[in-house]
């Protein structure tokens, strides 16, 4: 890949990783949307979901598309015009600035930045500021308080989030990505290397709690108050409508597709499979196959952890918003904070 | 206000704290959000005008009457038989237990009583009104709440009791199937055994409501200790049902009022809660679903054969007279005080709703409690927006 | 025997449905597709035989929102037995039922002394256009075709009904 990239011109390569970067969030979000939220959500309530578009209604989500893009796009009177026009697409460059760290394969990556973790918290934190001045711009009262509490709770949530990204770097000793998957499938659990060392054993707590949190990052039941439909209307997104709602919806399952991404890159071991299997020893060793066989693995891990965050938005109702805080600040973050010390005990024992 | 629990307590504490906060005028400026007229948190068109600080009540007043249709005038000007399939409108979701007490206020004037038989089928029929009625209150909850999955399997499973009134009376939502006297029809063959197996279905379904809702914790987290009504309190403001019984009052017209219906040919029980919370309210009407799917058994087993109408004239002229009959509907104590002068239709009929008087309460019982709340209280309620503004 | 916390079980019964769903079916019906038969009872149409009406007006006057509409003339019939006065018949020119305003009560049905409505459980006939919705006489006794023999009654049943 490397080689083949090498031979192309620099915009060229540009011009694929973009190609690349839409797919690698497109993609995922429409998967998502067809198999869990169309189809696993209308089995879990003894339904069909759609049916009529495409077989199985799998062709659905491109005709609700087409209806929304013909809807008229209305802004409210007395809404603030040029942000309430910008916010969406400001949630929506966050999901794309985020899949920018995310390694799919050993050179399959579309930067390779040595603070990769980092620089995903950072840019994950910036949806938030589209969704607050969504609410604050549409001049309504539900938006202002599902604005309100979104920023709230993602500010809450990112907390133990990092915490628990921290209990990673920690024993992986690299905030790259690529290292971490890396350290994950070349490691070993007490001298067995066959399953190498998926974090999300030794770091149980952690993954736990970085679950968590992107459910509520993701603000899905039962985190959901932002949105919270029978209260707040729609909160944040009540007067959006056509195809800017269109790219919030997009962005919801995008973002919820990246985060995964993440999840299982820091827990999973992301694209890679224990290098034991082949008997790879570094990176370097990584036959080129491993390039296209990469995003499919790492697709698969995806689906699974976005299976597990909508299933439990599937059942469960959601909390309150001074109940979440209060389980944030004083459930998750000192749970985090102890697992960090444990691991770092622990890392300088052994 | 005697012994207080510490919940309670701590809902006054909050009340008086809102109180206070509105005498005082504290530097926060208030905010008036207007919940409905269109509002998915109030199914229908109810509006809650509710004065907040932050994101807590400070004040709130329901304004109904959206859907005021005039039912109390209209019957003036309709006969006796055409009454019946008006207030089948009033409470749309257990339709059939709103002709009942009004066809029982009717007989009572006209001195008739339904044969036996007639009157097992009624209470039957009525059950199951109930229990439609109640299985989507269920599913509604969760909905509230922010779980989608237990409407759609309260919808499913109200289908099969839907299909079972259908088929014995011909109507789904409408039955109109009471007459002066007895029913229109008998019971189609086969019914019976289908009920029996819809019964067991719902139990079922209440088993998975359990799981599924009650069992869990962040519902448990979100109605317990909230909407706190205290026993003397809602006894002051004429709550009746469900509501009147989560909190602690033993209080159920089907087995205190004696009417020529069957509830006493089944042993069923009464439940009550003394939390008076909203837990305790869905949690009553949990019990109740399951007492009704009980009621129903116990009596398919036993309805004695015989005519299902008693000897009435064709042209139904009720004698001068007043009668009060209420009966316990799906959402409360509901009655009718039919006037008549002698003519084909009543002079006046007042109708004492159940929903009308249990959302009286919202002011004194919305005061203090914050926005989220706001829907769990009002869903735990439960009211009908036909049964409120009629 | 220890608590299964209620988190848990929410989610078995979720799986449970997802299961059910996947292997015995779902429980809804695709509705242009299959259909689902009402019940014999059900209230979808009212169906008209003409040759029994007399139009005597009670359904008319019956209804509670005044949706059926009559008008008749009267005619000499020739006489049914061999010999006899020519007989005066009633015969219908207009037989209107409005569905959009009928509520399915059923009380036409059942005043009528000489048995000329009769519901039909059909249901599709929804239109685009609301006048649409007007049947007259020649519709309603298109219905007549759907018409169901009622049902057998339940065990226990007063056998002499009308
Ligand atoms: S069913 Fe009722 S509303 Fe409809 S036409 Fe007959 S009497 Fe009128
Ligand atoms: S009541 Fe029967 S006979 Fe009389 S007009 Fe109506 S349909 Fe005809």
């Amino acid at each position: 890949m490397t080689v083949i990239l090498a031979e192309i011109p620099y915009w060229g390569q540009s011009l694929l990783r973009v190609l690349g970067g839409l797919v690698a969030v497109l993609l995922p979000a429409g998967t998502i949307v067809y198999v869990f939220l169309f189809k696993m959500m209308s089995f879990m309530q003894s339904r069909l979901g759609p049916m009529e578009a495409g077989p199985y209604g799998s062709m659905q989500l491109f005709a609700e598309v087409g209806k929304w893009l013909q809807k008229e796009d209305i802004v409210p009177d007395r809404a603030d015009a040029r942000i309430f026009k910008m916010a969406p697409i400001i949630v929506l460059v966050s999901t794309f600035l985020l899949v920018a760290v995310v390694p799919f394969g050993p050179d399959a990556w579309f930067t390779d930045f040595e603070t990769g973790i980092f620089y995903a918290l950072a840019v994950s934190s910036i949806s938030v500021l589209g969704i607050l001045i969504a609410g604050w711009s549409s001049a309504n009262k539900y938006s202002l308080l599902g604005g309100l509490r979104a920023a709230g709770q993602l500010i809450a949530y990112e907390l133990p989030m990092v915490l628990a990204v921290i209990g990673v770097v920690i024993q992986a000793g690299t905030m790259n990505l690529q290292k971490i998957v890396v350290a994950q499938n070349s490691g070993s659990m007490f001298g067995i290397d066959a399953v190498g060392h998926p974090y999300v054993i030794s770091q149980f707590i952690g993954f736990i709690i970085f679950m968590i949190a992107i459910q509520a990052e993701l603000t899905q039941a039962p985190f959901d108050m932002p949105i919270a439909e029978s209260e707040l209307v729609s909160g944040y997104m009540t007067e959006y409508s056509g195809f800017r709602f269109l790219i919030f919806f997009i962005g919801e399952f995008a973002t919820a597709g990246v985060f995964a991404m993440i999840a299982s890159v820091l827990f999973l071991g992301g694209w890679g499979v224990p290098f034991a299997w082949f008997g790879w020893t570094s990176i370097d060793d990584i036959d080129n196959w491993m390039n296209f066989a990469g995003p499919l693995i790492m697709f698969t891990k995806m689906m699974l952890l976005v299976f597990i965050i909508m299933w439990i938005r599937f059942s469960y109702p959601r909390l309150r918003e001074d109940q979440l805080q209060r389980f944030a600040w004083k459930g998750l973050i000192p749970v985090a904070l102890g697992n960090i010390a444990v691991t770092s005990i622990l890392k300088v024992v052994f | 206000m005697t012994m207080l629990g510490d919940r309670q307590q701590l809902s006054y504490i909050a009340s008086q704290a809102a109180d206070a906060r509105l005498n005082l005028e504290l530097e926060t400026e208030g905010m008036t959000l207007n919940i409905g007229p269109q509002h998915p948190a109030t199914h229908g068109t109810l509006r809650i005008i509710a004065r907040l600080d932050g994101e807590q009540v400070v004040w709130a007043e329901p304004a109904c009457g959206y859907m005021h249709r005039g039912y109390e005038k209209l019957t003036e000007v309709r006969t006796y038989p055409q009454v019946t399939t008006l207030v089948n409108r009033i409470d749309w979701l257990g339709s059939f237990a709103n002709e009942v007490p009004f066809i029982l206020a009717a007989e009572k004037l006209m001195g008739v009583e339904a044969p036996t038989r007639a009157q097992y089928i009624r209470t039957i029929l009525f059950e199951l009104s109930r229990i439609a009625n109640v299985s989507l209150f269920l599913g509604d909850l969760g909905v509230q709440l922010g779980a989608i999955t237990p409407v759609f399997l309260a919808f499913r499973d109200r289908e099969y009791v839907l299909n079972l009134i259908e088929s014995a009376t011909g109507g789904r939502f409408h039955p109109n199937f009471d007459r002066i006297g007895g029913l229109k029809d008998d019971l189609p063959a086969g019914w019976i055994d289908e009920t029996r197996a819809v019964m067991k279905k719902l139990r079922g379904f209440c088993d998975q409501i359990e799981d599924l809702l009650f069992g869990n914790e962040i519902f448990q987290s979100r109605t317990r200790g909230i909407g706190v009504i205290p026993r003397d309190v809602a006894l002051q403001y004429g709550l009746s049902g469900a509501n009147l019984r989560a909190s602690g009052v033993d209080w159920d017209l089907r087995r205190d009022h004696q009417l020529p219906m069957a509830w006493n040919k089944a042993d069923w029980k009464v439940w009550t809660h003394p939390d008076g919370d909203s837990f305790a309210r869905c949690w009553i009407r949990l019990q109740e679903t399951r007492e009704s799917t009980k009621i129903v058994d116990q009596l398919l087993g036993s309805i004695p054969a015989g005519p299902v109408m008693a000897k009435v004239p064709k042209i139904i002229k009720v004698p001068e007279g007043e009668a009060w009959v209420s009966t316990e509907n799906p959402l409360g104590e509901m009655g009718y005080y039919v006037v008549s002068r002698g003519d084909l239709g009543p002079f006046r009929v007042k109708i004492r709703s159940a929903s009308f008087n249990n959302i009286s309460i919202t002011p004194w019982l919305l005061r203090g409690v914050y926005v989220p709340d706001i829907v769990t209280i009002l869903a735990s309620l439960y009211f009908i927006l036909g049964d409120i503004d009629r | 025997m220890p608590k299964v916390p209620g988190l848990v079980k929410g989610l078995g019964v979720t799986l449970g449905t997802l299961f059910n769903t996947a292997t015995k079916g779902a429980n809804t019906v695709q509705y242009p597709h299959e259909k689902e038969t009402p019940p014999i009872r059900s209230r979808g149409v009212i169906a008209l035989h003409q040759d029994n009406c007399t139009s005597c007006m009670l359904c008319s006057r019956s209804c509670p929102d005044w949706c059926i509409y009559i008008e008749a003339h009267k005619e000499l019939a020739p006489p049914r037995r061999e010999g006899g006065k020519p007989r005066q018949v009633n015969l219908l020119d207009r037989f209107d039922i409005d569905y959009a305003l009928c509520m399915y009560c059923g009380i036409c049905v059942e005043v009528c002394p000489f048995d000329a409505l009769f519901w039909s459980p059909e249901y599709e006939y929804s239109e685009p256009n609301i006048a649409d919705l007007l049947h007259d006489k020649t519709k309603l006794s298109e219905w007549m075709e759907t018409v169901p023999e009622a049902p057998a009654l339940e065990a226990g049943a007063d056998k002499k009904k009308k």
